[in-house]
C-alpha cells in the first residue's frame, strides 16, 4: 500500500510504543520498511495525541492539519475475527483522500470525533512517566506502584495497563491480560474504539 | 536535609536538584494547574502537561509536532514532511 501511494506526495510515519527499541525491533525488521518507523518509549506520542490503544491511527495533510483524528485501522485482517474491523475499509478512504478522489473530513467533523484528555488522564501519564523514569533507574518496585496508580486513575488507557505489563513482569498477552480485557469488556466498555464513520 | 539528591523529569529531561528544590518546583507546578506525579521515598516527581494545554492544541488541528528516534537512533521529527500526507500509526508489541 505505501509503495503504491508513496510517489503521490503520502508518507507513512510508525510509531512503536513499546519499553525499547529492542521490543520493537522484531516488528521493524520483519517489515523492512522504507517510511520512518520511529521508537517511543516514554509516551510522547500518546501524550501529544491523547493515544491510548493501539493500534491508533491518524491522517495529517499537507499543511500539518490533522483530518482524520484517532481511529482504529488495522493494514492486514489477521486480527479480524476478534476486532471485527475490516483493513479494507480503512485502506479504500486512505487511497482514496491520497489520490485526492475525495476530501477529508470537514474541521467541524473533526473536532467533533476527537476525543480529548482530562486532568485525570493527563494525571495517569504523570503516574506513567514517573513510573518510566523509575524503571530505567532500575527501581522496578517503585515503578510498579506508579504504573498500578497510573491504570486506576485512567481505565481506559492500554497503553499504560498493558504497555507496561512487561516492566511489571508480567506477559501482556498472558492470562492477566486476558483477566482484565474481562473484565472491562463485561462492565460494558470497548477495547477498540473506532470512529463512526 | 540539605544536601539531599532529588529529580525533577520535566519536559521529558531528568535534572538533579537539592530535594528542598525539587518539591518546590513540584508544587508549584500543581499549582499553575500541571499534573505532578512525586515520589518522596524515591526522592523524584515527574512534571506534566496539563488537560488544557493538550486539548487546546488538540482541538486547534494542528498536528503537535513531536522528534522521535529510529532503531538506529537517528532522530526524526514531523515537520520535516509537511508538504506530504501523512498516515500516523500507533502500534506496540504487546
Amino acid at each position: 500500500m505505501y509503495d503504491e501511494l508513496k510517489g503521490l506526495g503520502f508518507t507513512v510515519i510508525t510509531v512503536a510504543i513499546d519499553k525499547s527499541a529492542d521490543d520493537a525491533r522484531p516488528w521493524i525488521e520483519a517489515a523492512k520498511p522504507t517510511h520512518p518507523s520511529l521508537i517511543d518509549t516514554t509516551h510522547v506520542l500518546a501524550d501529544l495525541y491523547n493515544v491510548v490503544n493501539v493500534p491508533t491511527i491518524l491522517w495529517i495533510d499537507e499543511r500539518g492539519r490533522i483530518v482524520r483524528p484517532n481511529d482504529v485501522a488495522f493494514g492486514t485482517d489477521t486480527f479480524k475475527h476478534i476486532t471485527g474491523i475490516q483493513a479494507a475499509t480503512h485502506l479504500a478512504a486512505l487511497r482514496a483522500w491520497v489520490r485526492g478522489e475525495t476530501t477529508a473530513l470537514p474541521e467541524a467533523r473533526v473536532r467533533a470525533l476527537q476525543s480529548l484528555p482530562t486532568e485525570t488522564d493527563q494525571q495517569a501519564r504523570a503516574e506513567f512517566g514517573l513510573g518510566e523514569w523509575l524503571f530505567n533507574q532500575g527501581r522496578v518496585e517503585a515503578a510498579a506502584r506508579h504504573f498500578a496508580k497510573a491504570g486506576e486513575l485512567a481505565p481506559h488507557d492500554f497503553t499504560i495497563r498493558r504497555g507496561t505489563m512487561p516492566m511489571r513482569g508480567i506477559d501482556p498477552m498472558g492470562p492477566q491480560f486476558r483477566e482484565m480485557l474481562g473484565a472491562w469488556v463485561k462492565a460494558g466498555n470497548p477495547y477498540y474504539r473506532p470512529l463512526a464513520e | 536535609m540539605a544536601g539531599t539528591k532529588f529529580t525533577v523529569i520535566d519536559g521529558g529531561r531528568a535534572i538533579d536538584v537539592d530535594e528542598a528544590d525539587g518539591i518546590a518546583r513540584a508544587t508549584k507546578a500543581g499549582a499553575s494547574g500541571r499534573p505532578v506525579a512525586i515520589d518522596r521515598e524515591e526522592r523524584a516527581a515527574y512534571l506534566g502537561v496539563s488537560a488544557a494545554e493538550r486539548a487546546k492544541a488538540l482541538s486547534s488541528l494542528e498536528a503537535p509536532d513531536f522528534t522521535l528516534p529510529d532503531l538506529d537512533g537517528r532522530l526524526h521529527t514531523l515537520p520535516a514532511h509537511r508538504g506530504k500526507k501523512v498516515l500516523l500509526v500507533a502500534y506496540a508489541s504487546w
